[in-house]
């Protein structure tokens, strides 16, 4: 046993001799390598973990909203239609729910404007997400002036600024007293943007969405699971946009690295026939070939891993922010949590380390295979 | 002078224990993140919130769930999406 690790490690001293005598070569291939690892499990680790994340976060989404559609459009809804919906069986409660959004030209930001009855918010009063409060400097109990439907301003005090952990879900987020919100934008009295139906049982919830349609045929019921289903085919569709943005560079590399490690040079060939003549069987020269296919492939593999969770998991993917923001003024300052799903991991290591290893020993295997004459001399 | 093998496989060692750091990073945060998370989520439910701040440029990105099935050509018929992460938005399904 321990003849053979040792053998195994005086092939492995030889093989990075080899490697550090062109190491110039062998350094600008680990880097691209890693390079790739690192832009391929950068997109793997970001769609996965913010699918998880949505998931966790939308969990809280009301169960059923029931908007109005008119001429295909989304039309403030009749509360008359919450009180017949509130007579299905199954429903326990319909909440109407009044919200819009409201450009700020000063920070040039759209803000979502929402209604609540919770007791925190009287008239007068407002909360606001983190994002907002940070573009605009502003500290619980300042005030906060938007321009009305008449084109007057209203003043506000800010009485809560919602925490930077729930930046995700509130940072544009301003959340006003019913009565300041119809006032501010002439919300007609007996409507709401949509209502928000409670079912008793969740299993129920299909069935009532179904009650919905057929009674108020011009509205459009969304489930929760409509809503998380909208972001799980989201952040898969992105991944999916990312990894062919990348897919180019990826071919260029797979070229170059296919063309390096599959087309041996005159001196590798040479170098195949000495050893071969000096002894080396030919198993031997394919584990000498196969140490250096994985000296490379492993050490980038890591080294694009670790790369990939650090810029995503500690800061924050900086790189695909842009993507995501667009032109948004207002963006979330959220971490994300680091769900990982180790099958993806498993998957990314045999597709980057496996293929390339290949490509190292077949022609390893040809040149080995030839007479050591032959092969110093360079010909077949 | 070390041998070469020593050094790689010092590399190696010390490139899997920063992996095993990480992992344990990330085993650490998930207990504590997935409790802020639920935190988070019974915003959600006290204030009913449907979306996701991510992108705050136009309301149907703003509020995915909630857009038209048509969401991104919505200004009028045959408009050409102009939001950069509208296009990045998938296709309604439904």
């Amino acid at each position: 046993m321990r003849t053979v690790i040792e053998s195994q490690r005086n092939i492995l001293d030889y093989a990075l001799s080899g490697l550090m005598r062109r190491r110039g070569k062998t350094f600008s291939l680990i880097l691209l390598y890693a390079l790739v690892v690192f832009v391929l499990a950068s997109i793997m680790f970001f769609t996965h973990a913010m699918r998880r994340e949505s998931e966790l976060l939308l969990s809280g989404a009301p169960e059923l909203v029931v908007q109005r559609m008119i001429a295909g459009r989304h039309d403030p809804i009749p509360l008359e239609y919450g009180r017949g919906i509130a007579t299905i069986r199954g429903v326990s409660r319909v909440q109407p729910r009044l919200w819009g959004y409201y450009y700020d030209s000063d920070i040039r930001a759209n803000y979502t404007v929402q209604t609540t009855t919770d007791d925190s918010i009287t008239r007068g009063t407002l909360a606001i997400g983190a994002g907002l409060a940070r573009m605009r400097s502003l500290k619980k109990g300042d005030e906060l002036s938007i321009w009305g439907y008449d084109g007057q301003p209203r003043t506000f005090q800010v009485a809560t600024i919602f925490t930077v952990e729930s930046d995700l879900l509130t940072t544009d987020l301003v959340l006003t007293h019913e009565a300041d919100f119809r006032e501010l934008f002439h919300f007609p009295m007996e409507r709401a943007t949509d209502l928000s139906v409670t079912v008793r049982n969740p299993r129920e919830i299909p069935t009532v969405a179904a009650r919905i349609a057929e009674l108020y045929p011009d509205t459009r019921p969304i489930t929760r699971q409509d809503i998380l289903r909208t972001y799980a085919a989201v952040f898969d569709w992105r991944g999916g946009i990312l990894i062919v943005m990348v897919s180019m560079a990826l071919l260029a590399f797979v070229i170059f690295a296919w063309d390096r490690a599959s087309g041996l040079s005159a001196n590798e060939q040479r170098e195949i026939g000495i050893l071969k003549s000096i002894g080396w069987k030919t198993e031997e020269v394919l584990i000498l070939k196969l140490w250096e296919g994985a000296i490379i492939s492993l050490t980038a593999f890591l080294l694009g891993l670790i790369g990939g969770y650090i810029h995503v998991f500690l800061l924050s993917a900086p790189l695909f922010a842009r993507v995501i923001k667009g032109w948004a003024t207002l963006y979330p300052s959220f971490r994300l949590t680091p769900f990982i799903d180790y099958y993806q991991v498993a998957v990314l290591f045999v597709l980057s380390v496996f293929p390339y290893l290949l490509a190292t020993v077949v022609p390893s295997w040809q040149a080995a295979i030839v007479d050591p004459d032959n092969a110093m001399r360079g010909s077949e | 002078m070390a041998r070469p093998s020593t050094l790689y496989l010092s590399l190696l060692l010390l490139l899997g224990l920063l992996l095993l750091t990480l992992h344990a990073h990330s085993r650490c945060n998930l207990a504590n993140d997935t409790r802020r998370l639920a935190q988070v989520a019974r915003l959600a439910t006290r204030f009913s919130l449907t979306d996701l701040a991510l992108c705050t440029e136009a309301r149907y990105s703003r509020h995915l769930s909630q857009a038209d099935r048509h969401a991104a050509f919505q200004d009028h018929p045959g408009a050409l999406e102009h939001f950069p992460s509208g296009s990045l938005l998938p296709p309604p399904d439904r």
